[in-house]
């Protein structure tokens, strides 16, 4: 920059000001994620096999505000549609979609590892596990009501996270590579351990397939509710730590002699994203490539500053699994296409598309 | 008298079986370049690591500022030492200006960004190092010398009055080699730091640093002013190698030139 002396100093601290501004978080960007996520949500209310007109749609949703009184007029059935099917659906997929690109943004970034996403250290393989052997097992069809599927899903997601933090510690630090291998073994086992359960129980396979394959069909208000005190949370732990996910962008010991206490925060961030999405595959199944893709589709758009590519990846990913969704709803009308082959078939070719056109890295 | 930045005594450290330090005293004090020399895999780089506290020390002391390092929190570290790396992973698609900016980790809270002052401090530093120009690259574009350089500006803007450098220059051409220690002898000469510099060009140790310290097997087998530290005898004993040591002719301090086994025809 031979010309730097010219510019004035005030100016040029403005110029860097204005530069760092927008590696973070902008109102520009954050608007633009707002409004694709919004327009996702109406899309998604107002699409269906019940030809709900649009402004029907807004006065349903608006007469369960208190005091408000729109749709008295309408078929009964329409404000169950809305209400109890489809708003839960789509929120459910919004939730989910936020979730997973978010726990991909975080354990990319504690991996240092672009292929890392959120099934890498076992949540997948535990919750598939677990769903299975309630399957397979009379509990199915007991519990009044209430589905006990999510609950074991849950419950062995986070036990393969558990199991696989156990073997790969080493004293009081957690190697990341050992963490990763054994994260794989962990998971080939679990995995086997299902398919072992599908063979001696062949008249479940197609449930257990369809499980697996994940979807929304089964969203219900109280699915969702049940899993919101698990990912808000974690959310919220995980956006605080925007900077310190930066600084583990270094190696280890350059991360801690800048003055990060490394292992602590890998810990927690860890923890978080693997409790959201233990959460997450628990209510919708195993929703593939939303957690691998959403993440460097937003870096490559926007940059690599992890206080913007959380928050930018949850609004994506949720856009985009509400559109998925939707897909796999009217595809293949009456029946359903289970929404992780859509997220597959649509996010692939895309991300193929910008991993051609950036000549300058991904990660 | 103020306690020293730097006071280890004792030192051990292994991994595993393997002993990498044994018994290693030193002290660094406000002003002083201290140059550190030895063999590959004398505990250098290990040195550095356990200062820091990122590997643990089996037995002795080390204290920065006058407190143990064990009663340090990282922050506390990260702004009493700052180190500059030898080699290491860095965000390829972050800024250099960006990765300048992650050495006010220390002095940051966990929601704040950066501030005026920490811009400051980053640009500051870059223009000492002369990487200003570098402010908006990707680390992925630059060369290893440019990356150095980034390195050296990051540990500046950390603030810490103790700088530990692990080969700062080698990826630098002469000209650059001589700026960048020229340049920390300054910041130590105006009393602001203390500096250890692992260096591997014994010639360019002997006429940057007040003081040599010499490792060989994780111990401590010579110390002092490079005249008195750096002969023929010590380069055969310590690296096995036979060299030539001259006395700089205005300065007097010792130059280093590796034996090539040739005589005076030059066969």
């Amino acid at each position: 920059m031979g010309q730097a002396g010219l510019v004035a100093p005030e100016a040029e601290a403005a110029q860097i000001r204005l530069y760092l501004a927008q590696r973070r978080l902008t109102w520009p960007r954050l608007s633009l994620g707002l409004l694709a996520l919004a327009a996702a949500l109406v899309l998604g209310l107002a699409v269906g096999p019940a030809n709900i007109p649009l402004s029907d749609t807004v006065r349903i949703l608006l007469s369960h505000l208190p005091g408000v009184h729109l749709s008295d007029s309408m078929p009964a059935a329409w404000d169950d549609i809305i209400w109890q099917v489809r708003l839960p659906r789509v929120l459910t997929a919004g939730l989910v979609g936020a979730t997973l690109a978010m726990s991909g943004v975080t354990y990319q970034g504690v991996f240092r590892n672009p292929l890392a996403e959120p099934y890498l250290i076992g949540v997948a393989a535990g919750a598939a596990l677990g769903a299975t052997i309630v399957i397979v097992s009379p509990l199915h069809y007991a519990f009044g009501g209430f589905s006990i599927l999510p609950l074991a899903a849950f419950a062995g997601g986070l036990s393969a996270v558990a199991v696989t933090y156990a073997i790969a510690r080493v004293g009081s630090s957690v190697p990341m590579v050992t963490l990763v291998l054994a994260g794989v073994a962990v998971s080939s086992l679990a995995t086997s351990l299902t398919s072992l359960l599908m063979i001696l129980e062949t008249n479940r396979i197609l449930t257990i397939l369809s499980w697996t394959l994940g979807g929304f069909n089964l969203s219900s208000w109280d699915r969702l509710l049940w899993a919101l005190p698990y990912i808000l949370p974690a959310m919220a732990v995980i956006l605080v730590f925007g900077r310190s996910l930066n600084v583990l962008q270094l190696d280890e010991d350059q991360a801690q002699q800048v003055g990060l206490e490394v292992e602590r925060t890998r810990l927690l961030l860890l923890a978080a994203s693997s409790l959201a999405a233990a959460a997450a595959v628990s209510i919708s199944g195993i929703i593939g490539f939303v957690g691998l893709v959403v993440p460097h589709v937003t870096r490559m758009l926007w940059g690599p500053d992890h206080r913007q590519l959380l928050p930018m990846s949850m609004l994506l990913g949720a856009t985009f699994l509400i559109l998925a969704d939707l897909l796999a709803r009217e595809l293949n009308q009456p029946s359903e296409v289970p929404v992780g082959i859509i997220t597959a078939f649509c996010g692939a070719p895309f991300f193929l598309y910008l991993l051609r056109r950036s000549h300058r890295g991904v990660f | 008298m103020t306690a020293p930045l730097l006071e280890t005594s004792g030192l051990t450290v292994a991994y595993g079986e393997r002993v990498a330090l044994r018994d290693v005293s030193l002290t660094v004090r406000k002003g002083e370049l201290v140059g550190m020399i030895g063999p590959n895999g004398a505990g250098k780089s290990t040195f550095i690591r356990a200062v820091t506290r990122v590997v643990q020390a089996q037995a002795g002391a080390i204290h920065l500022g006058g407190d143990s390092v064990q009663t340090l929190s990282r922050r506390e570290l990260g702004r009493r030492a700052a180190v500059v790396p030898q080699t290491g992973a860095l965000p390829e698609l972050f800024s250099a200006l960006e990765v300048v900016l992650m050495g006010r980790t220390p002095h940051l809270g966990l929601l704040q960004h950066e501030s005026d002052a920490d811009l400051l401090a980053a640009r500051q530093a870059m223009e000492a190092t002369g990487c200003w120009q570098l402010a908006y690259r990707r680390l992925g574009e630059l060369s290893g010398g440019e990356r150095q350089a980034v390195l050296l500006a990051r540990a500046l803007a950390q603030e810490a009055p103790l700088l530990l450098l692990d080969e700062p220059t080698a990826h630098l051409d002469i000209g650059h080699q001589a700026a960048a220690l020229a340049l920390v002898r300054l910041l130590c000469a105006r009393g602001s730091h203390g500096a250890l510099a692992v260096v591997h060009d014994l010639t360019l140790a002997s006429q940057f640093c007040q003081r040599l310290v010499v490792l060989q097997a994780g111990r401590v087998v010579a110390e002092g002013p490079p005249a008195e530290v750096i002969n023929a005898e010590r380069v055969r004993q310590v690296y096995e190698a036979e060299a030539h040591v001259f006395a700089h002719p205005l300065t007097g301090l010792p130059v280093v030139v590796p034996d090539a086994g040739l005589d005076a025809s030059g066969l």
